[in-house]
């Protein structure tokens, strides 16, 4: 409680007393007002006479945009017929600035009758271009800053990886270090507030705010670039992270002053999607988002909603074209950098569902990065339509720009489609859910084109049951399905029931040199009675983990090598049976896992129970490709983990070859390495427990020194002393009874 | 190391404490009973019947002649060991959670319930050690704890202060005399379930259910070790003999239908008491949250109690005497 002893203190008279921050707190905004008023330009001029009349017929046109509070028309004097004039304008007042800004947005260019098109402007507008001043002024140069190398973590000399962490308010980047704890990189609290996102070549950590995205990177971890955008809840980059799409489910709104301030102009008002340039941060582009139907009911946003290119030069959508009809489906493909129409047009198919890039292969990008910008690759995508009416439901490849169409195939009884593409782009499955004639069961077919040899050559491979995962092999010309004939396959399960499975791996035959003919994908073994629902290759091929997820009871992990080496009589065993490298190599749960993440390398895996969809052991754990735990972390509202990505690599084949023979000289060095670090960390950590150790023990000494002191004043003895182990006493008894007594005589 | 089941309960267990030679061990529950068992064979030796409320806490004198029992009937009961006979019966306004008998036995703490508009309190009782004098219906103090309501107490050595731990966390000193708070760290992130005394008193160990324990200097309150578990704790006792702390909990007994018996995390911990971070090993058993431990004065056992209603003791195999870390020693 302050008293009045420093009386003396307070001030003498009003004078002294400092108001100004009640001053600010209480101040009154004058310019507010001025956003609802609008100045209307190219009116009559009229005399008294007419003044009213036309006032009324003017009210009678903006009354429309909302409720006018007043209209003001200045007249003057005529110098010479000395009658007042009006001077061809008026200010109108409405209610709310929202009001204002519906009339300039109804009848701005309004054509009153012949000779009279109304210009609608706001009133601070006028005043504000007013004031601009008339000569130019050139912008100040902004000072050069160099910026930091974004792709510095991969001079690591030991080619570590990087993750990022995302756990309760905490977002962290760590080194991966095989068996040891990872390593903090750097660490912020409530970096993100809804979930952290890696560029697809590892460059940029997006995150999420209520206001827009932002991107880190660089070896400070600083803010490289912001995108404003209210409320986005998605993102997707480009291929080569030149553009960043955004979704908000919150249509952009200018707010009185027309968007002064943000990137966003009058086109991009209610719009919910914006296409970002990420190098220089501007808007090239927003577009509405197809969020409704061809009924009119909201539709469930798919994302990605624009689907970009291989080279980033095309993204394309599919939307409905007119309004409210059945089959007017469009796929509108855009070009980049001009984000128009390709050919202005947008390709009409009929029932059009869904359309796939082709990724493209090593070369093609090879090639990119040297023709530049002179010449157009045509780039491959696919498409699928239904069947309608009496056509058949049709899977298409066309070419981009030309719209040529490279391949079609008809198919029947067609439920639904799903388009996967192999990596390289050479081959293209699509994995048709068939239906029999009676609609009563469903199974499965594979469509794989082999779209690089001549006519893009089909084959079919029927499997009876349901596909219910598919997967190439990255790069490779391998594939995993896991199938399943559960009967309750499809039927909204309690509890979770875990489906029995099947797993199969196919091979593409080649040809043998003698006979010729063409190749064809052949199986080379199926995993029967699993309970796998997953398949994760990793990156480099090879290894594949089948998991478990989503069951409340299973949560396997089984640890697949294709390329087993066997030895040399097996070898030759192996052509004839292409099972024979095929080698599960371990088996491991992990109790509670929702995620499988590979790294970029291949040579971790990390699986994690995330926070987001159950709190069960959360946290992760460290495996090799072989399936050996190296470490395991349980970490409470552990939410999300991903590698980095890394961008390709840039040696040649060559190279990677030469590097592969000569593996022994280099898996030296970094054998040593290892060991050097074992050896460091022991020496660290066994000095760091005996420093404990030495503390504690003279923590005590002192403690019991004093303890005794006290004791000693007190005249109290200790009353623990005397529980020592001479004082104890162990006290035997052995009683013996006897039970019974007989005599017995025994005679020889 | 086979433990001993000791089914004598038909509700959870509260607390359960070995007598100074540790040949005894009191067991109570909410199911209103007091048990008394042999340590060595887990053989029951009997009963002690009265309380018409859930059993919350007990303790027993030096030289094992009397224990003092508090309840949610809102009464303390000091009995007498050999007989069975209640010697003495104190009523107060709320429930007792937590009895503790001073070094010397002359006087004992009761740590009240916060309820119905009464502030929890510790109240100080004088104890007459003859069986045949009448106690003191008296207290000799009343401490009224600041903030937050007190969760567990004991004796610092010689009655030199008392120590609490509270709801909000935080561990205080009191001065008994005057019930003036001498010290208060806040220790915890969430309420203190347990607080153990070591051997001599001169320092103890905290459990919470922020699922860590914690081991603080008694005359200072200065921390010493944490060691982080992944489940609420409600328990935590100091080994003699080896450097090692026990810790026992699990999942919340409300959740525990929710969630099957391995994410319940129903283990006694061991973690070495000096290293904090390096988890010795785990004794499994129970098929509920672990509600109590206590260790045995010399050393060679223990005894836990869960919320499933039994007491395990497990006498320690030879190995666990013989553990060492080579490179400390």
């Amino acid at each position: 409680m302050p008293g009045f002893d420093n009386a003396r203190q307070f001030p003498q008279s009003i004078e002294d007393i400092d108001f100004s921050d009640i001053e600010e707190k209480y101040k009154v905004p004058f310019e507010e007002g001025f956003d609802a008023i609008i100045v209307v330009d190219n009116a009559p001029t009229v005399d008294e006479s007419k003044k009213d009349k036309l006032l009324k017929f003017i009210r009678k046109i903006f009354k429309n945009a909302g409720n006018i509070k007043d209209i003001e028309m200045p007249m003057d004097p005529d110098p010479e017929t000395e009658t007042l004039t009006s001077k061809g304008f008026l200010f109108i007042e409405f209610e709310t600035p929202e009001q204002a800004a519906m009339a300039i947005k109804q009848y701005d260019g309004y054509p009153m009758d012949k000779t009279h098109h109304l210009a609608v402007n706001r009133f601070t507008d006028i005043e504000k271009y007013s004031q601009i001043e008339e000569e130019y002024k050139e912008p100040e140069e902004e000072k050069f800053v160099e910026k930091e190398h974004l792709r510095s973590w991969l001079t690591d000399p030991q080619a570590r990886d990087q993750i990022v962490l995302y756990r309760g308010d905490d977002v962290s980047i760590f080194w991966n270090q095989k068996t040891e704890p990872p390593e903090e990189v750097h660490k912020r609290i409530n970096w993100t507030e809804t979930y952290v996102q890696w560029s697809p070549l590892g460059t940029y950590l997006a995150t999420f705010h209520r206001q827009g995205i932002a991107l880190w990177g660089g070896p400070s971890w600083n803010k490289i670039i912001r995108f404003v955008h209210s409320g986005v809840k998605l993102i997707d980059f480009s291929p080569n992270e030149k553009y960043l799409v955004t979704w908000s489910n919150e249509p952009i709104t200018l707010g009185p002053n027309g968007g002064a301030g943000t990137p966003f102009g009058p086109e991009d008002e209610g719009r919910q999607i914006i296409i970002w340039d990420v190098h220089g941060g501007n808007l090239l582009r927003s577009f509405p988002s197809s969020t409704l139907s061809s009924d009119g009911t909201p539709n469930k946003i798919t994302w990605p909603m624009f689907k970009w290119s291989s080279s980033d030069k095309y993204f394309a959508r599919v939307t409905q074209g007119q309004q409210g009809q059945q089959g007017q489906q469009v796929l509108s493909v855009y070009e980049t950098p001009s984000m128009g129409l390709v050919g202005n047009k947008s390709i009409k198919i009929e029932g059009l569902v869904d359309f796939e890039w082709a990724p493209a292969s090593d070369k093609e990008k090879e090639k990119d990065k040297h023709s530049g910008e002179k010449k157009q690759r045509e780039e491959l995508l696919s498409y699928w339509t239904p069947e309608i009416g009496n056509q058949p439901a049709r899977v298409t490849l066309l070419n981009i720009p030309s719209k040529e169409i490279v391949r079609t195939r008809n198919l029947v009884n067609v439920t639904d489609c799903k388009m996967h593409w192999q990596s390289n782009g050479d081959f293209l499955c699509v994995k048709v859910g068939r239906h029999t004639k009676t609609k009563k069961s469903t199974f499965s077919n594979l469509e794989i084109f082999r779209v690089r040899e001549k006519d893009i050559p089909v084959e079919v491979i029927e499997v009876k049951d349901v596909v219910i995962a598919f997967a190439w092999e990255p790069k490779g010309e391998r594939f995993a399905i896991i199938t399943t004939s559960d009967p309750n396959y499809g039927q909204p399960t309690q509890g979770g029931v875990t489906l029995k499975t099947n797993v199969s791996f196919y091979y593409l035959e080649k040809p043998k040199p003698d006979k010729g003919g063409p190749a064809n994908f052949k199986l080379i073994k199926t995993l029967e009675k699993k309970s796998s629902n997953a398949i994760y290759w990793s990156p480099q091929g090879r290894h594949v983990i089948l998991a478990t997820l989503r069951s409340s009871t299973i949560f396997d992990l089984e640890f697949w090598d294709l390329d087993f080496e066997t030895t040399l009589d097996q070898k030759e065993f192996a052509k004839a049976d292409p099972a024979a490298c095929l080698q599960l190599m371990s088996t491991q749960e992990h109790y509670g896992v929702t995620d499988v993440e590979w790294d970029p390398t291949g040579r971790y895996v990390i699986t994690s129970s995330s926070f987001w969809r159950h709190s069960i052991e959360n946290g992760y754990i460290l495996w090799d490709f072989k399936g050996t735990q190296l470490q395991r972390h349980l970490l409470d509202k552990f939410k999300q983990l991903l590698w980095r990505p890394r961008p390709k690599s840039l040696l040649t084949s060559e190279q990677k070859k030469a590097i592969k023979k000569n593996l022994r000289e280099y898996s030296k060095k970094f054998d040593d390495d290892d060991d050097w670090v074992k050896l460091k960390l022991s020496k660290g950590q066994f000095e760091h427990r005996r420093r404990l150790m030495e503390e504690w023990n003279a923590w005590r000494k002192r403690v019991e020194k004093e303890l005794a002191e006290e004791r000693e004043n007190a005249g109290i003895v200790s009353p623990s002393s005397r529980r020592d182990d001479d004082t104890i006493e162990v006290i035997e008894e052995w009683i013996e009874e006897v039970v019974e007594e007989t005599e017995e005589i025994i005679e020889d | 190391m086979r433990p001993i089941l000791l089914q004598g309960h038909t509700r959870s267990l509260t607390q359960i404490k070995y007598n100074r030679e540790g040949d005894l061990l009191f067991s109570v529950s909410k199911d209103q009973v007091v048990n008394v068992w042999y340590s060595h064979n887990g053989e029951r030796l009997g009963t002690y019947n009265g309380h018409v409320g859930a059993i919350w806490t007990v303790d027993v004198n030096s030289t094992s002649t009397l224990l003092l029992t508090g309840s949610a009937d809102n009464t303390a009961k000091l009995w007498e060991v050999q007989t069975g006979k209640c010697l003495h019966t104190w009523e107060f306004k709320t429930a007792i959670k937590r009895v503790a008998f001073s070094e010397d036995d002359a006087m004992a703490l009761a740590v009240t319930e916060q309820r119905m508009g009464y502030p929890g309190t510790v109240v100080i009782l004088s104890i007459k050690n003859d069986i045949e004098t009448e106690q003191s219906d008296e207290p000799i103090n009343i401490i009224y704890p600041k903030g937050s309501k007190a969760m567990a107490a004991e004796w610092g050595y010689l009655n030199k202060y008392i120590i609490t731990g509270h709801e909000d966390g935080s561990v205080a000193q009191y001065d008994w005399k005057t019930g003036d708070q001498i010290k208060s760290v806040k220790a915890h992130n969430a309420e203190i379930t347990d607080l153990q005394m070591s051997e001599d008193r001169t320092y103890f160990i905290t459990a919470s259910k922020d699922k860590s324990a914690q081991i603080f200097e008694s005359n200072t309150l200065n921390h010493l070790k944490k060691y982080m578990t992944d489940a609420p704790l409600n328990s935590a006792a100091i080994t003699p003999i080896q450097d090692f702390v026990i810790l026992g909990g699990g999942q919340d007994a409300m959740q525990v239908t929710t969630t099957t018996m391995r994410q319940g995390k129903f283990e006694c911990r061991f973690y070495h008491k000096i290293l904090e971070d390096v988890e010795v090993g785990r004794v499994k058993g129970h098929f509920g949250p672990i509600n109590t431990i206590a260790v045995h004065p010399d050393g060679k056992s223990f005894s836990s109690g869960g919320e499933d209603g039994y007491v395990r003791v497990h006498h320690f195999d030879e190995d666990y005497f013989r553990f060492k870390y080579p490179e400390l020693h």
